[in-house]
């Protein structure tokens, strides 16, 4: 045998899931578990806080079509019930979804391949939310890269058509389900977006900045609704950053 | 200003729903025209991604501790606890996630019905 088993899986790496058609269809069998359940089952809660809100069942679906990232949705959904004006709900939005930056840009050099026109990187942009995001970040680096953008667009467009489809249940839902459960429903995003990451955590910077990020969020958000996470992401980050730095210089 | 015939609308939630996705999708696209800029072995592309996972982190407890919404209703005590349970059935569940996930979700939907059931 001139292949060692060290050389071999060198080898099953370079070829990933074999062919970017497979690597598009893993990438939806793997958002088809647990990924789909709890991300739909959320979005049932969403669907039924559209009901709440007196809108109709395409306004959900127009939101999620659109603007899909959960926290952002439900802030939009609350805003408009309080009357609040155009300026406001984007300002709001806005900020609540501006860690779509710095993910983005994150995730990008992991979904890059020659030759693959730059349209289709900014169409599949738009299915950049968390659970997505830390799919691809876990899977996409150990792919060959011709596999990696077929890998995420199978798992988040499967994803995002999973939540349209609860959004929707979730409003005809609406009035068969006490408001306990909806509540429940709602609190599962932050508590699967809170164990995906500490499932998830390996490396040392990113696990202070997830630390420390949880513990000056609230905080920020308190001296102010407006800029907390924003400074909370800057604060915290760099933070992280430069003591990972300073670890590394003094222990080598 | 807006004329108060569109403010009634089924169409305001609609322009509304359209500016918030056009700021949502415009992070993501300037995520992508910049990344093109930043070497990914670069410090500076370690730095964007600790303050990633650091505002993704600050939002998740930020949902948890101080909630917009239907959750706001909820007492604090009931997420906290119910996110202590989420962690603990996770980690005794050699790091399942989706009991975790149902043990929090669940707990919370107890304790909540519970209060209202006592009081």
């Amino acid at each position: 045998m001139p292949d060692s088993s060290v050389t071999g899986a060198a080898a099953a790496a370079a070829r990933g899931y074999g062919s970017q058609r497979q690597a598009a269809l893993t990438g939806m069998r793997h958002s088809l578990g647990v990924p789909a359940l709890v991300l739909g089952s959320s979005y049932v809660g969403f669907g039924s806080l559209i009901q709440g809100a007196d809108l109709a069942v395409w306004h959900g679906l127009f939101s999620t079509f659109t603007g899909w990232a959960l926290p952002g949705q439900i802030i939009l959904v609350e805003l408009y019930s309080l009357g609040a004006s155009i300026l406001v709900v984007s300002a709001a939005v806005a900020m609540t979804n501006a860690r779509l930056l710095p993910m983005t840009v994150a995730l990008m050099p992991f979904l890059r391949a020659p030759g693959t026109p730059r349209w289709r990187y900014y169409l599949f942009a738009h299915f950049i939310a968390v659970t997505g995001w830390a799919a691809a970040m876990r899977h996409c680096p150990q792919l060959p890269e011709p596999q990696r953008l077929p890998y995420f667009a199978g798992f988040a467009a499967t994803l995002w058509a999973m939540c349209l489809g609860a959004t929707a249940l979730g409003f005809y839902l609406a009035d068969l389900l006490p408001g306990y459960i909806t509540l429940g429903l709602v609190f599962l995003n932050p508590i699967y977006f809170m164990l995906v990451f500490v499932a998830d955590a390996r490396h040392r910077a990113r696990i202070l900045a997830l630390a420390v990020g949880a513990v000056c969020g609230p905080l920020l958000h308190l001296v102010s609704a407006d800029w907390g996470l924003l400074l909370t992401g800057l604060l915290a980050g760099s933070l992280a950053f430069f003591a990972d730095r300073l670890w590394s210089r003094d222990h080598g | 200003m807006a004329e108060p015939g569109l403010l009634d609308s089924a169409f305001w939630p609609i322009v509304l729903m359209i500016a918030g996705g056009l700021v949502t999708y415009f992070w993501r696209a300037l995520g992508v025209a910049l990344s093109g800029r930043i070497d990914a072995g670069s410090p500076l592309f370690e730095w964007v991604a600790c303050v990633a996972y650091a505002m993704l982190a600050g939002l998740i407890a930020r949902m948890i501790l101080l909630p917009n919404g239907p959750l706001a209703e909820t007492a604090s005590a009931d997420r906290i606890a119910a996110a202590v349970i989420a962690l603990a059935i996770f980690f005794l569940a050699r790091r399942n996630v989706g009991l975790g996930v149902a043990a929090g979700a669940g707990a919370l939907v107890l304790m909540t019905w519970g209060r209202a059931w006592l009081l």
